[in-house]
């Protein structure tokens, strides 16, 4: 189709991912009787929210003694003091409302026996600053994200919000002033191209986890939010902050819980020999996260790993008996005999650390608006565009992010955005005019793809991307990694120049789709690499061995990275809460 | 493998908002996919309008389906993964 016949669509408010971040939004525009689009490239009950089974943390008091206060602390401290504390404080005050907004929505919470809202205790969780574990979390069953993904699709089709499912949303779509006005998408079945006009449009793409050879995220996640707005002039915020889990099945990605280490499983290298008595050896295999995770690279790397290409260590729980491993981690058992064709109450499992959540995104403020520095300001609003849930920085989670906020995030942070988007449409009644520049570069950037005769072959480059990611920017961090790292990830995107798909129909072209996350997911693994190699300290999730200490001199503030030229710069922690006195950084022990 | 249209649109419908079900029902396209008769293709069709939690729960083997149909091509499908 040439660009000038191109069906244009108007709206409010357009929202590009249809997770629980992207529909709460929805859910709360339309019912202010905004016109609503939502545009996913998936059926939007199939979002990675779905994935999110552990619950949502509240201070609702309803097994111990519980503050919103104490919730913000244990927050802020796991964020390793890079969490602005006005949005934490936003968040935790705005938690218990929004657990009961979830259960008038549908949402079949788990209960105690005495009617109220069930609450289980989970890492990071204390009472009065620090002190007992707390009981905060929310969850229904072990569906939590099942159960919230399908809640709010169902008031969303009950207030008429409009769904384009399975439409993949290439560029934003800009005026010269540079007022974000919508965004160009085509439809997957058809082929066919559409432009959508909107006064505002919220970006809920979700995290970047394939970014990572091994990663427990699905394939969905491929930072096309991200990717979005860095083709757009945006900067995205603190991208080196990756969190990873140790044990994931090496190759394939999925979680083996800590549980299992918990009930007495420990990992061996391929001589037998217990690892992690080497490198923690008091805690052993119950060391933190990071050291578990860097003892595994650090065998692996050193020759001792396991399996034909010694990629990996193995987890033993066989000698915790078939009744312990049926009765305790069933489903770590299903899994193995899903996935691998044996029981680990026979074999081992081979595991290798899997990346799991992306902390850093597109920098919002706690009203889900996109702000970017201008000039002397560091923190601009850019009109017309929001972000929300794992896509954005806003930021919650800073340098780690605690189980149980994810959920709460995307709720607390859609539902914002919302907010201030209706307010922005009181203000801003008719559509502006697009500069159509923006709109010939969306199309040519698509077109790009229709390219004939040989080339790199986007699945070759996809695989070379996640294991370059993998070994040069994953838990094992020095300069000279990182720098090959910058290096590497340059020259796959000089490849990716030469790309080619052999599929140029319109009809449901997903060779075209997945070239376009290709991309998407090379500009963002040069936002997360040059981060990494920035800075020279080690907090939170960002571990670096040849900066082993956190350094709040220099780096207690925000990198920030623009995909032009691969400019870095930085801004400040929001320090100041909006009520309370600041949590100033203190050592982060548990 | 497959290859037009209404396969690639059923490549799609396989991925999901969990890496397991991506993992499985992508393997399953690749290795399972072309073997299947009219009968099989349409309980998979039936399947992939499943919930990403209920297909999980049967694909992991929590669950066994009461349609007995179902239940032997969920067997179907974890078996294939292992050859």
């Amino acid at each position: 189709m040439s660009i000038q016949n191109i069906e244009r669509r108007r709206f409010d408010a357009l929202i590009i991912g249809a997770g629980g971040g992207g529909l709460r939004a929805a859910l709360q525009l339309a019912e202010a009787e905004a016109s609503v689009a939502v545009v996913s490239k998936v059926f939007p009950t199939r979002s990675h929210t779905v994935a999110a089974q552990g619950g949502m943390n509240a201070a609702l008091a309803n097994v111990l003694p519980d503050n919103w206060h104490w919730h913000m602390f244990d927050t802020v401290k796991g964020s390793d003091y890079l969490g602005d504390q006005d949005a934490i404080e936003y968040m935790c005050r705005a938690a218990p409302k929004v657990v009961y907004e979830m259960e008038h929505f549908g949402v079949p919470f788990s209960r105690l026996d005495n009617g109220k809202i069930y609450q289980r205790p989970f890492g990071g969780q204390s009472q009065n600053f620090g002190g007992d574990q707390a009981a905060r979390t929310c969850a229904a069953a072990d569906r939590t994200g099942h159960a919230i993904l399908h809640s709010l699709y169902q008031q969303n089709i009950r207030a008429k919000t409009n769904f384009f499912d399975e439409y993949f949303a290439v560029d934003l779509l800009k005026d010269e002033a540079g007022n974000v006005l919508g965004a160009f998408v085509f439809n997957i079945h058809t082929g066919e191209e559409l432009i959508i006009e909107a006064k505002t449009t919220l970006l809920a793409t979700g995290g970047a986890g394939q970014l990572y050879r091994t990663t427990t995220n699905a394939m969905i996640n491929t930072g096309d939010g991200m990717a979005m707005a860095l083709r757009a002039g945006l900067p995205l915020q603190d991208m080196e902050f990756f969190q990873f889990h140790p044990t994931g099945i090496a190759g394939r990605g999925m979680l083996i819980t800590e549980g299992a280490r918990g009930e007495g499983g420990y990992l061996v290298n391929v001589k037998g020999e217990r690892l992690m008595e080497r490198y923690a050896p008091k805690a052993k295999d119950l060391a933190s996260r990071d050291v578990v995770s860097r003892a595994i690279y650090t065998e692996v790397k050193e020759g001792r790993g396991c399996g034909p290409e010694q990629d990996h260590v193995m987890l033993k729980l066989d000698h915790l008996g078939t009744d312990v491993i049926q009765k305790r981690l069933p489903g770590i058992r299903q899994t193995c005999i899903t996935f691998l064709g044996i029981d680990p109450a026979e074999h081992p499992i081979p595991v290798y650390p899997t990346a799991h959540y992306t902390m850093g995104g597109i920098p919002t403020d706690r009203f889900g608006r996109v702000v970017t520095p201008v000039k002397d300001t560091p923190e601009e609003v850019v009109n017309g565009l929001y972000a929300a849930g794992e896509c954005a920085c806003v930021s919650v989670h800073g340098a780690n992010r605690l189980g149980g906020n994810s959920i709460l995030d995307i709720l607390v942070f859609g539902r914002a955005a919302a907010n201030h988007i209706i307010d922005y449409l009181k203000d801003v009644r008719y559509h502006k005019p697009m500069d159509e520049n923006s709109v010939d570069r969306a199309y040519e950037r698509l077109h790009r793809w229709d390219r004939t005769g040989d080339g790199e072959s986007v699945e070759q480059l996809r695989k070379d991307l996640k294991r370059t990611m993998e070994d040069n920017c994953g838990v094992f961090r020095t300069r000279d990694i990182l720098e090959n790292g910058v290096k590497e990830v340059h020259k796959l995107q000089e490849r990716m120049k030469n790309a080619r798909i052999t599929d140029h129909s319109g009809l449901f072209n997903t060779a075209r789709v997945e070239a376009l996350e290709l991309e998407n997911l090379m500009d963002v693994a040069l936002a997360t690499v040059y981060s990494a190699c920035a800075r020279q300290e080690s907090r939170g999730a960002h571990s670096r061995i040849d900066f082993p200490e956190r350094n709040d001199i220099h780096w207690m503030k925000h990198t920030l990275f623009f995909r032009e030229n691969c400019k870095l710069d930085f801004k400040p922690v929001r320090t100041k809460p909006l009520s309370v006195a600041s949590f100033p950084p203190k050592a982060r022990v548990y | 493998m497959p290859e037009t249209a209404s396969d690639s649109r059923l490549r799609w419908r396989c991925r999901r908002g969990m890496l397991e079900l991506d993992l499985i029902l992508q393997e399953f396209l690749d290795k399972g996919y072309d073997l299947l008769d009219a009968k099989q293709k349409q309980l998979l069709d039936v399947m992939l309008e499943y919930p990403d939690q209920l297909l999980f729960d049967l694909l992991l083997g929590n669950m066994i389906s009461s349609d007995k149909d179902i239940a032997q091509f969920v067997t179907r499908i974890r078996n294939t993964l292992r050859t």
